[in-house]
């Protein structure tokens, strides 16, 4: 009798023991493919902070220019900078042919025009003087540089040509090829050529349709949550419209696509590819998230609470405005940052409603075309060019920062307004 | 309190029936309760008592499925008629609950909270008295005089429960409904419970549901003994603690059931 006793004591330990260590080998096999996840998108996104110059000298000749003597800031401004431009990427190599220098001026980004213009511009003394003048590196040299790209395949396989990687270990040799924080990937929007292109349009756009999605979603379903928790009464009516915003909230988010598709650009004719309708799409899906945590948080407030206030004399109303709503807050608005965190990383609406339209502007507005951070992941995930994948980490990077920041954000709110009641 | 040799009613339930969904949970109470007495209604877990208490302020309409009818007057006022305002009706009635359930505020934002919503103080320094004299009947003053802007969630049990009586005060109201005041209390807490009960009698009217008959006997001066949604037997204290007329009361009391 009492070995049995014995048996069966061990044979619990033993079965908490094993429950412990699966426990264990799930939450180890979590934070291993995080990990995976997290040094993955690191280590090839890292690079794109970074971007390839070229230090070239630039002779500013005036007569190249048309510009006449004592120019004016506005003959400055409109003067032609082709010709220097080019001439100077050509006196790299003094003995070019002509095929040749249309390979050197490819070793650097279109933008290299405007870059020598913006030269003089800050410095007009310049006209007539020779100055080295930084210029953003093309993209498939930007690779060479941070040693991602495969020199060793043969030449017709490759966009740069043996002649461009020549004269570029010239350069780097003779350290006219620098390497600078990549402050454009912020301040730029999106653009066919990698070395250009940022994250400036996508991150506005989102930072504007989450802003919408906020202003819609939050007035929305508070007072929903309030209403139907507080006011409204117990019956099949309303046990119906609960069961259906669960329901909402389950919904796949490519029907919200539609849905803004359908009705917010076919029959009320909002502006396609905005925030704005961004926005209102990502708000009809974060509805049911916020109504839900709402009521969550309005059901938690103590019963005590609510009596103690009717018992003084207060009306309902007054009962829930001065009572449960505030010490609801707290829940309610982690869950709305919650849920904006959730519409944040949407990506299949807002490609129904055209916000994954290529948009080189940075948006001033929400009715402004825009892309968003997660869309921009995929149209950049979409581009052949090899100086685009390690954006798409460098993106990833900052939409995971943007999340985190949210999510803390959220946390913060709990921890500081919480009341404790007893 | 006796007028002219005649005891004053300050509320009287005349055929109360109170059914939650379809189940009945009191059968046809009629009780007088009188004016600055404590009347202590005592019976068994589940006999209707609290249920009884929270129709005297109409708590009751806060449960979907609860309905009452029958006659409760108060000053001759039918407080289940549909011209009585719950707002107007509660602001006369405090109530005491089982649990101290103060606000997650400060001490004086609890106190004060009463007399704001119902407009009773001009400037601060009126709700600035009126919170000292309802804290000083609570008997609180004295322990958290210092405190008033730490929050009320902070003080001990029997410190909650008397802040709890004294936001019930602080509107004045003319009747105080407890519901097992002391139920989550020490002895020592509870029999500062009392004496306030004790002292505040003279201004207000109090009903007090209790669990323990003997602290029926020490504060009350009548008592009503519910059994199964029934008033079995009610009259003063003394009556029935020593001569009840029912031989239920009898064995309640004496502790046979319940």
């Amino acid at each position: 009798m009492n070995k049995n006793k014995e048996q069966l004591l061990n044979k619990r330990y033993k079965a908490e023991q094993r429950f412990r260590l699966y426990g264990q080998s799930a939450i180890f096999m979590a934070l291993l493919f995080l990990t995976i996840f997290i040094f993955k998108i690191f280590s090839t996104g890292y690079s794109a902070f970074q971007k390839t110059w070229l230090i070239v000298p630039v002779t500013f000749d005036a007569e190249l220019m048309m510009l006449e003597q004592n120019p004016s800031k506005e003959d400055i401004q409109d003067a032609d900078y082709y010709d220097i431009a080019l001439k100077s990427m050509a006196d790299l190599d003094p003995n070019a042919n002509e095929d040749q220098e249309n390979e050197l001026k490819r070793m650097v980004s279109y933008f290299f025009e405007k870059e020598i213009k913006n030269e003089l511009l800050n410095d007009p003394s310049l006209i007539g003087k020779t100055k080295e003048v930084y210029l953003t590196a093309s993209d498939d040299l930007d690779q060479v540089f941070k040693g991602n790209y495969p020199r060793d395949l043969p030449e017709d396989q490759r966009r740069v040509s043996d002649y461009q990687l020549k004269i570029f270990d010239q350069l780097v040799a003779n350290g006219k090829v620098e390497s600078k924080f990549n402050i454009s990937f912020f301040t730029n929007a999106d653009s066919r050529e990698a070395e250009l292109a940022g994250i400036a349009s996508s991150f506005m756009g989102s930072i504007f349709s989450i802003l919408v999605c906020l202003m819609i979603a939050f007035p929305v379903a508070v007072l929903a949550a309030i209403y139907l928790e507080e006011f409204a009464p117990k019956n099949r009516f309303t046990d119906f419209i609960e069961v259906n915003i669960n329901n909402l909230a389950a919904v796949p988010s490519i029907v919200f696509g539609l849905l803004g598709l359908g009705v917010l650009l076919a029959i009320f004719q909002l502006p396609r590819s905005t925030p704005l309708v961004g926005g209102i799409t990502l708000s009809l899906m974060t509805l049911p998230t916020i109504i839900i945590a709402a009521r969550a948080s309005l059901k938690a407030v103590p019963p005590s609470i609510r009596e103690a206030a009717l018992a003084m004399g207060a009306s309902r109303m007054q009962t829930t405005m001065h009572h449960t709503v505030p010490l609801s807050m707290p829940g309610t608005l982690s869950g709305t940052i919650i849920g904006l965190a959730q519409a944040l990383g949407e990506t299949a609406p807002l490609i129904l409603i055209g916000m994954v339209a290529f948009v080189n502007t940075i948006p001033g507005s929400p009715m402004d075309p825009a892309a968003s951070l997660p869309v921009q992941i995929y149209i950049w995930a979409e581009s052949a060019e090899r100086g685009f994948v390690e954006k798409v980490s460098a993106c990833i990077m900052v939409l995971l920062a943007f999340l985190i920041t949210m999510n803390l954000f959220a946390q913060i709110i709990r921890h500081k307004f919480e009341k404790k009641w007893s | 309190m006796k007028k002219n040799g005649v005891k004053m009613i300050k509320i009287k339930a005349k055929d109360v029936d109170v059914f939650y969904g379809k189940k009945q949970a009191l059968f046809n109470i009629s009780l007088d309760i009188e004016e600055n007495q404590v009347t202590a209604l005592i019976g068994p877990s589940g006999c209707g008592k609290s249920t009884f208490l929270r129709c005297l302020n109409r708590m009751n309409d806060v449960i979907d499925i609860c309905s009452v009818k029958g006659e409760i007057l108060i000053n001759d006022f039918n407080i289940n008629d549909k011209s009585c305002d719950v707002v107007r009706l509660r602001e006369k009635i405090g109530m005491v609950f089982q649990k101290p359930n103060p606000f997650p505020k400060t001490l004086y934002e609890n106190v004060s909270y009463g007399p704001t919503i119902h407009g009773m103080a001009q400037s601060k320094q009126e709700m600035d008295e009126i919170v000292e004299t309802s804290l000083k009947k609570a008997a609180l003053w004295e322990e958290v005089k210092d405190r008033l802007h730490e929050p009320g969630t902070g003080l001990s049990g029997g410190q909650q429960q008397r802040l709890c009586i004294a936001r019930a005060i602080s509107v004045r109201p003319e009747v105080i409904l407890m519901d097992e005041p002391c139920s989550a209390l020490d002895p020592i807490a509870t029999a500062q419970i009392e004496e306030l009960i004790d002292e505040l009698k003279k201004e207000h009217t109090i009903i007090i549901v209790t669990h323990s008959m003997a602290q029926a006997a020490r504060v009350s001066q009548n008592t009503g003994f519910f059994h199964l949604g029934q008033l079995i037997e009610h009259g003063s204290t003394d009556k029935i603690f020593k001569n009840p007329d029912n031989t239920k009361t009898q064995d309640y009391i004496t502790g046979r059931f319940g």
